[in-house]
């Protein structure tokens, strides 16, 4: 659906509290938006809820309304303890999911 | 144009552009800043008139938006558009060295087409004639994905456009635009971006038109635009009649406009409000 | 920067600002109909009830005092705790009084976030107060509510 990026480490070690940087393409159409050539609202659609995972456990997640900008923007930290696998999850209102995982080795 | 409406319209802007002085004095008893790279001599990036937040955006590319749509060129590049099967790696395959420099010297001239030629025009010429595609939009996904990829490439390179030589009779013309009144306002493009920047338009800040981090993320857009989008919308601004992307007319704006900011970084994809 | 606002260009626009003040930005067409009670019913609501009983302090929202644009304003958030299996924080709820709606986001945090921290971009169609509400393990909440000034651009564009 989307094109993603994500900024999260590759290498940490236990303990350390890492941020992660995500952005996604996505018009976040409102619903609340006329079309300027017929003067008619166009269908909201939204990522309505974005979730983050490490070796399948979410540890962050949030729900989107209108009012979030178009190609969102999502930071937030983790505390890392091991090696394995990220997983980010956009899911928008039409049921489509754009996923992306990033690896994380614990020297 | 010289109807009423039109003179009319003149009164209030000479009015109000009076106050716009009056405000701008504030700005100016601030202490002169060193921008960096941002400003060379009293050229100074659009970057500078934003404020930290906007700035903090752009400065990440993690953070910037804008970045999505360089990913979005950089995975085209490679992608075969046209009849012929090829894609722009099959001529430029190391589009990080190929493409070394090549924005900061759009527009170029062109002499199997008599003028000036944008780099959104060189694209669509190798899209057509070599890969038999279609042309693109200048502010289609693709093309902004293309233009960003490009234009990222030659981060930080100085603008350097050819303005001599052939290029000259397209480089006048592009300044005689610029200084020219026009619309309901009757307003050129130097009365609010050379006579005023720093200024407030209402409750933005006047830039001097700088166009070195084009496309640019606009907040406003919520996407990336191309510098005769933005045109048009200065045209609009001032009650003019815009002009089409890539014709002549903002072909050869878009020249003079380059030249102006000679020197100043390549910033794209730049965010701007 | 100051918010001093001088009318330059857009002359229709600047009788309209002039005579009313209506703010319209492109993220949204329609009058703006969040209010304070809006917004507070709404954060009844997230917090099943929760939310008369908030305290001050603890959560810092992080936004600009003049937005440069509605469109794409930037929010920082923190909330003061530790992050362990027994003290930490779950939720964050944004909510606006003055956008179309009241409902902005909400932050779902756990002991694995280390940090109840965030950030993002929010949409607002006016001068407003933005309010945000941190639900503890413990059941406890704060609030806290931000002023963003968010001004009619001068160049559209």
């Amino acid at each position: 659906m989307a094109k993603a990026r994500v900024k999260a480490p590759k290498k940490a070690k236990a303990g350390d509290i890492v941020t992660i940087k995500t952005l996604i393409t996505h018009k976040m159409e409102s619903g609340r938006r006329k079309n300027k050539k017929t003067g008619k609202l166009i269908p909201r659609h939204i990522i309505d809820k974005f979730t983050a995972k490490f070796n399948g456990e979410t540890f962050f997640s949030s729900d989107w309304h209108g009012a979030v900008s178009a190609n969102p923007y999502m930071s937030f930290s983790y505390r890392v303890e091991k090696s394995g696998e990220f997983e980010f999850i956009w899911h928008d209102e039409k049921g489509e999911e754009t996923v992306k995982k990033t690896k994380l080795t614990v020297a | 144009m010289t109807n009423i409406k039109s003179k009319l319209g003149w009164k209030l802007a000479t009015a109000v552009l009076g106050a716009a002085v009056v405000a701008g004095s504030f700005a100016a008893s601030a202490v002169a800043k060193d921008w960096g790279k941002f400003q060379v001599e009293d050229r100074r990036s659009g970057y500078t008139y934003m404020t930290d937040e906007t700035r903090d955006v752009q400065n990440d590319d993690f953070e910037n938006p804008g970045m999505l749509w360089v990913e979005n060129g950089q995975s085209l590049w490679s992608t075969k558009m046209g009849s012929a099967g090829k894609s722009c790696a099959s001529c430029h395959a190391d589009a990080d060295k190929d493409m070394k420099g090549v924005a900061p010297s759009y527009p170029k001239y062109n002499a199997k087409m008599g003028k000036m030629e944008t780099l959104e025009q060189r694209i669509n010429r190798d899209i057509v004639e070599k890969m038999g595609g279609k042309a693109l939009k200048f502010d289609s996904k693709e093309m902004l994905s293309l233009m960003t990829y490009v234009g990222k490439i030659s981060s930080g390179m100085p603008v350097n456009v050819k303005v001599d030589g052939p290029a000259a009779p397209f480089f006048a013309k592009g300044k005689a635009f610029y200084y020219q009144r026009r619309g309901q306002l009757d307003m050129s493009c130097a009365n609010c971006h050379e006579d005023n920047p720093g200024k407030l338009i209402r409750a933005n800040t006047l830039s001097e038109g700088q166009i070195n981090g084009f496309p640019t993320y606009r907040l406003k857009w919520q996407k990336p635009g191309s510098v005769h989008r933005r045109f048009k919308g200065c045209n609009k601004n001032v009650r003019a009649k815009p002009f089409k992307r890539g014709s002549d007319e903002y072909v050869n704006l878009e020249l003079y406009v380059k030249w102006r900011g000679r020197g100043l970084p390549t910033e794209t994809p730049s965010v701007r409000n | 920067m100051t918010n001093m606002k001088v009318e330059v260009l857009d002359r229709r626009q600047f009788l309209v600002t002039a005579g009313a003040a209506a703010a319209f930005i492109g993220g949204f067409s329609s009058a703006a109909n969040a209010t304070p009670e809006t917004a507070a019913a709404l954060l009844k609501e997230l917090t099943k009830g929760g939310a008369a009983g908030a305290m001050e302090g603890k959560i810092k929202i992080d936004l600009p005092e003049i937005a440069e644009n509605g469109n794409t304003v930037p929010v920082k958030l923190s909330v003061e705790s530790p992050m362990t299996a027994d003290s930490y924080v779950k939720s964050v709820h944004l909510v606006s009084e003055g956008n179309p709606g009241p409902e902005m986001a909400s932050f779902h945090f756990t002991p694995a976030s280390g940090k109840a921290n965030a950030a993002a971009r929010m949409r607002l169609a006016k001068t407003q107060n933005v309010v945000g509400i941190a639900e503890m393990s413990d059941g406890k909440f704060y609030v806290s509510k931000t002023q963003v000034k968010v001004t009619i651009g001068g160049c559209g564009g």
